[in-house]
């Protein structure tokens, strides 16, 4: 058993269930030294995540495991390993119930912990499935209890302990559990036909398959979620999943699929022409023509009666590219949608949750017509539906309007003014006399670290790498040597010549995603790389609120085109060997937004929780992201 | 979208002498047998903007339009016409009526403005910006094949450079400088303060101002209480906001001050730092720079404004009916080459007759020609590129070329009319020849008579 251990330790799947001593994860304790020592090599403080336990796992699992007496089929499998690491697992509870080596504290605890005990000896007796409708609420934890009693199915609660456990069974117990997986699948296919009849005897095996199947739904879910695949809904959902899926992204919509873009198109707002030559890897993502849906949405002006003055002024900017980087997008969407709360009056006979509800995401859609939206800009609609769901009955419309208003200010004040602040804070403590900065593009948060690092009397060099087209650093550029910076400009492709003076990078990111990928201006991945190559530390600076769960290995499932015609057209010369691009059959541009830069090549991420090594962003998304806590 | 639209249909313009009338305002001019200003009521509601008002200079004009707006809109439109006394001019007008502005943008239209462009593109670009004024100019419209452009009246309205002379950012987004051709005598000034914000300027002789413009409610109101002898948004408005831009006297942050002294010093420091990060994010347009100063730090904030255009597209149709020679090329046009705002079916000949009009044998319509209900044409007439209006008996061997022919007009037989106005109510008695003449109503040309350029009214 011992030997399998640190094989327990980097399975990606035992990570995400989250079996482990609820105490102070090894991670944050780490994070102490790995900021005051950013330098350190980015692998060698790559500690493996995995022994953050997921909270509300750890927390259910102590509150309710006490109670729960699940004794049937017990000696049928009562595998001593099992009962060891539940022993180890649940210190404080296991000793209350020992009597019966349970397996039932699994992932599904939630609800086998308030079974009575007297239901459960009573529905053993009986032995049949005929309780299943007497007890609708509990019926999925009946059903496991029922199927466990047939005999054949015996399987069935192996198989839902099986993921905590995997690791520590040997190798036959294993290979028994995949033949019961395997059974079961059966079962659940040859019990697919008569789903609907719940009370009928045949269907408890059906139903039986549906919290097998789920659990592990459950737990590759959240890492999938990125790659669109998202399990559908099921009936016998419990609160907690429910709420862990309304978290979850809906099903990403696939631009190569041309039922589906046809149907968007109806419903959209603008007239969106395709753009032509679209290249091929890329089609799965939404690309139109800037030109004409710029055009289009302008001469509608006054038909789009439904869309708040204010959101359509923001979506107009976001169109033009007026408003370009996602703290500054997420903050005009915000300040937009508050004066449609303001504005807003619900009509009678309607609630003003559902009808508030319903005209944010009017308004969101529209703004996604304009731009796609950026995994800031989500995070705070999210935040923000969370709130209007939360608005009761009780409260009368204008103090439920204001206290949406205010909200949103903190969100605002809190989440970004203030968490620059904090950061700005932090990171200039890494900015010491002599060094050579560099940074990319240009990042609102970079700029207010050498600002802020300038008035310090800090005596720094920046270099600012730029890259067509939209050649933001110029704008940083030029405030920058407003300021009497001493600076030095150069593009991309010179970048790894200029890395041998550099001794710092800082770069600002769109989003951090939960296995320390940095989701950035496309260049970003590049800047890492070649600094990583030649050992030079690389910062990236980002607000917590930008994090997010998802998990992203490339960048191109999930990425956003410009305008092709930016690229294809240099400014200031009249004639482009580019211009007529479109006819060219043979020919297609690609002008990507983001591209990823895996964490192996990021030495700290500089966040207004602290500084952080990339692994442990998870840490921050499960403890401060969820809830979307204000500070 | 808190839009309110303000059509200007003025009143009896002395340019288009003897063609208007007290009974036939400016406005009631017909552009292919249907008043002018509906060209502009149906581009208003094509967009969706149903609350018009609707301001028109002296009272009796006033019940004219007012009637002619109630029977043809009644259901359509809510329109409410507002008159006002005579010579006030624009920006008199709209002093006048400023009560009755309530939106956070006004929309300006001139109502002698024949176009298909939409309104809604303005008031975008207006929005976008953030201006305080947004005008809508258009590429000079072509003018027909030279022989039929020389055909009107042109010696009499030929101004070399009557067009305006605009400067431009490159970016071809904001208004620099404006000057009406008239105005323009050897050199134009330039402010340095501008043309050193913005580093180069585009100055463009080529653009016609459409008299469309939006502007910012308080800003218009401000500037008319202001300046009382302004008389013109044109003349005197449009040129004093671009004038000031980079200083702008004009209060446009009253709101946000007050803000800022209700709340705390933190919090409003906050307020300071998150304007910060808004501006430095967007490509700031050179109003931007220049407020901040050339080191960012500005000794106190420069008050700016932002004057913006609208240029629209060549392949758009835009004039405005403002001359004589306006009134025949939109005439032609309409029924010609921009058909698709008249709004008329054209039939296999490219021509529009009603099917009440009667033909006689051997009469020929030529294509881009419009026949109103219930007129009557001999036998052996030739039409061509002409529009006749309603009820109009028209005798034998007639040869109408190039000319518009309003309503409930009595031509006899062997008449020769080319490149003419001729207004309702006309008679032409037998064998008349009419050469780019304009007539106006309830003259009678005497028999056998002959003009050339003339124009001729009732005395």
């Amino acid at each position: 058993m011992d030997p399998r251990r640190p094989s327990r330790v980097i399975d990606p799947k035992v990570r995400k269930v989250g079996f482990f001593t609820p105490g102070p994860p090894p991670d944050r304790t780490r994070s102490g030294p790995a900021t005051t020592t950013p330098t350190q090599s980015p692998i060698s403080n790559s500690l493996s995540p995995v022994m953050i336990p997921p909270a509300r796992h750890a927390s259910d699992n102590l509150s309710r495991a006490v109670g729960v007496p699940v004794p049937v089929a017990s000696q049928l499998h009562a595998h001593p390993p099992v009962d060891s690491l539940q022993v180890e697992s649940y210190t404080p509870s296991d000793s209350v119930f020992t009597a019966s080596p349970t397996r039932s504290p699994s992932s599904r605890i939630g609800l086998d912990g308030e079974f009575s005990e007297d239901s459960i000896n009573w529905m053993k007796r009986s032995n049949s499935g005929r309780f299943a409708p007497a007890l609708p609420d509990m019926k999925q934890s009946i059903e496991t209890l029922i199927d466990e009693s047939k005999g054949d199915v015996v399987e069935e609660p192996l198989q839902k302990n099986s993921k905590p456990l995997k690791a520590k069974t040997t190798k036959a117990e294993r290979r028994a559990l995949q033949e019961a997986q395997r059974a079961a699948k059966a079962t659940a296919k040859v019990a697919e036909g008569n789903k609907s009849g719940a009370t009928s005897g045949m269907s408890a095996p059906a139903q039986t398959s549906k919290p097998v199947k789920q659990p592990n739904q459950k737990k590759t879910g959240p890492p999938l979620a990125s790659s669109t695949i998202v399990p559908e809904k099921k009936g016998g959902d419990k609160p907690p999943e429910k709420d862990r899926k309304k978290d979850m992204p809906p099903p990403r919509m696939q631009f190569d699929d041309k039922s589906r873009v046809e149907k968007a198109k109806k419903r959209s707002v603008t007239k969106q022409t395709e753009a032509r030559n679209r290249v091929e890897l890329f089609k799965h993502l939404p690309q139109y023509e800037r030109g004409n849906q710029l055009f289009d949405l302008e001469s509608k002006f006054f038909q789009l009666d439904h869309v708040h003055p204010a959101v359509y002024k923001v979506g107009l900017q976001f169109l033009a590219g007026d408003i370009m980087w996602s703290n500054t997008r997420c903050i005009a969407m915000l300040q937009a949608l508050q004066k449609v709360i303001e504005d807003y009056s619900s009509p009678p006979e309607k609630t003003l949750a559902r009808d508030l509800t319903a005209k944010i995401n009017s308004s969101v859609s529209f703004l996604i017509e304009c731009r796609p939206l950026s995994i800031s800009m989500g995070n705070a609609i999210r935040f923000l539906k969370a709130r209007i769901a939360k608005i009761t009955l009780a409260q009368t419309e204008s103090e439920a309007k204001t206290s949406l208003c205010s909200d949103i200010d903190r969100y605002i004040n809190e989440k970004i003014v203030l968490a620059d602040k904090v950061i700005v804070r932090h990171a200039v403590t890494k900015i010491r006399d002599g060094d050579v900065l560099l940074t990319y593009g240009s990042s609102s948060l970079v700029e207010m670290i050498l600002l802020h690092a300038h008035e310090l009397r800090r005596q720094f060099r920046v270099v600012v790498v730029d890259s067509r087209p939209n050649l933001e650093g110029q704008q940083l550029l030029r405030r920058l040597i407003e300021k009497g910076f001493s600076c030095t400009y150069t593009h991309i492709n010179a970048i790894s010549y200029i890395m041998h003076e550099v001794t710092r990078i800082f770069l600002g990111a769109a989003s951090v995603l939960s296995n320390g990928t940095i989701y950035s201006t496309v260049g970003t991945a590049c800047i890492a790389m070649v600094a990583h190559a030649h050992h030079v530390p690389v910062l990236v600076c980002c607000e917590s609120y930008k994090f997010h769960e998802r998990v992203q290995l490339d960048s191109i499932c999930s990425n956003e085109l410009g305008d092709p015609d930016a690229i294809a057209k240099v400014p200031g010369r009249t004639n482009n060997c580019l211009d007529d691009w479109a006819g060219k059959e043979n020919l297609q541009l690609l002008n990507l937004a983001y591209d990823v830069t895996p964490s192996d090549y990021v030495s700290m991420i500089v966040t207004e929780y602290g500084m952080i090594p990339p692994t442990s962003v998870p840490v921050i998304v499960r403890e401060y992201g969820r809830e979307h806590l204000l500070i | 979208m808190d839009f309110q639209v303000v059509v200007l249909a003025g009143g009896s313009s002395k340019k288009l002498l003897p063609l208007v009338s007290k009974d036939v305002p400016k406005s009631l001019l017909p552009v292919a047998n249907r008043p002018v200003l509906s060209y502009v009521l149906e581009l208003l509601e094509q967009s969706n903007l149903k609350d018009l008002i609707v301001v028109v200079e002296g009272e009796d004009t006033d019940g004219l339009i007012e009637n002619w707006i109630s029977e043809a809109y009644v259901d359509r439109l809510h329109v409410q016409v507002a008159a006002v006394p005579e010579e006030v001019g624009t920006a008199g007008a709209l002093r006048a009526i400023t009560h009755h502005l309530t939106a956070s943008d006004i929309l300006v239209v001139s109502g002698d403005l024949v176009c298909d462009i939409s309104p809604g593109a303005v008031a975008a670009a207006h929005r976008r910006h953030d201006a305080v004024v947004t005008a809508m100019f258009c590429s000079v419209p072509v003018t027909g094949p030279p022989e039929s452009g020389s055909s009107g009246g042109k010696d009499k309205t030929k101004k070399p450079g009557c067009y305006n002379i605009v400067g431009l950012d490159l970016t071809e987004q904001f208004l620099l400088y404006i000057a009406a051709g008239m105005e323009v005598e050897k050199d134009i000034k330039v402010q340095k303060s501008i043309l050193s914000a913005v580093g180069k300027m585009e100055i463009r002789a080529d653009l016609m101002d459409a008299h469309l413009y939006a502007f910012k409610r308080s800003v218009l109101q401000e500037v008319l209480n202001q300046k009382q002898t302004f008389r013109s948004l044109k003349q005197d408005v449009l040129p004093y906001l671009v004038k000031t831009q980079l200083r702008s006297e004009i209060l446009l942050n009253g709101a946000q001050a007050e803000e800022n002294g209700n709340e705390k010093d933190a919090f409003s420091n906050n307020k300071v730092m998150l304007s910060q990060l808004l501006a430095n994010a967007s490509t700031p347009s050179f109003h931007e720079l220049y407020a901040l100063g050339p080191n960012g730090f500005a000794p106190a904030e420069r008050k700016i404004h932002k004057c913006c255009v609208y240029l629209a597209s060549k392949s758009k149709y835009c004039a405005r009916l403002n001359s004589i020679q306006a009134f025949s090329d939109i005439n032609r046009d309409v029924i010609g080459d921009a058909s698709h705002i008249s709004g008329c079916s054209f039939s296999v000949h490219n021509n529009v007759i009603h099917p009440s009009a009667v033909l006689g044998s051997k009469t020929t319509v030529g294509p881009q020609c419009m026949l109103g209900e219930g007129s009557q044409m001999g036998d052996k007439c030739s039409v061509k590129r002409s529009v006749i209006g309603r009820h109009c008996r028209i005798g034998s061997n007639v040869k109408v070329v190039n000319s518009v022919i309003m309503n409930h007009v009595t031509i006899g037989d062997g008449c020769s009319i080319q490149g003419s106005v001729i207004s309702s109510n006309v008679q032409l008695q037998e064998r008349a020849v009419l050469k780019d003449c304009q007539i106006g109503a309830g003259f009678v040309v005497t028999a056998g008579s002959e003009y050339k350029g003339e124009s001729l009214a009732r005395k």
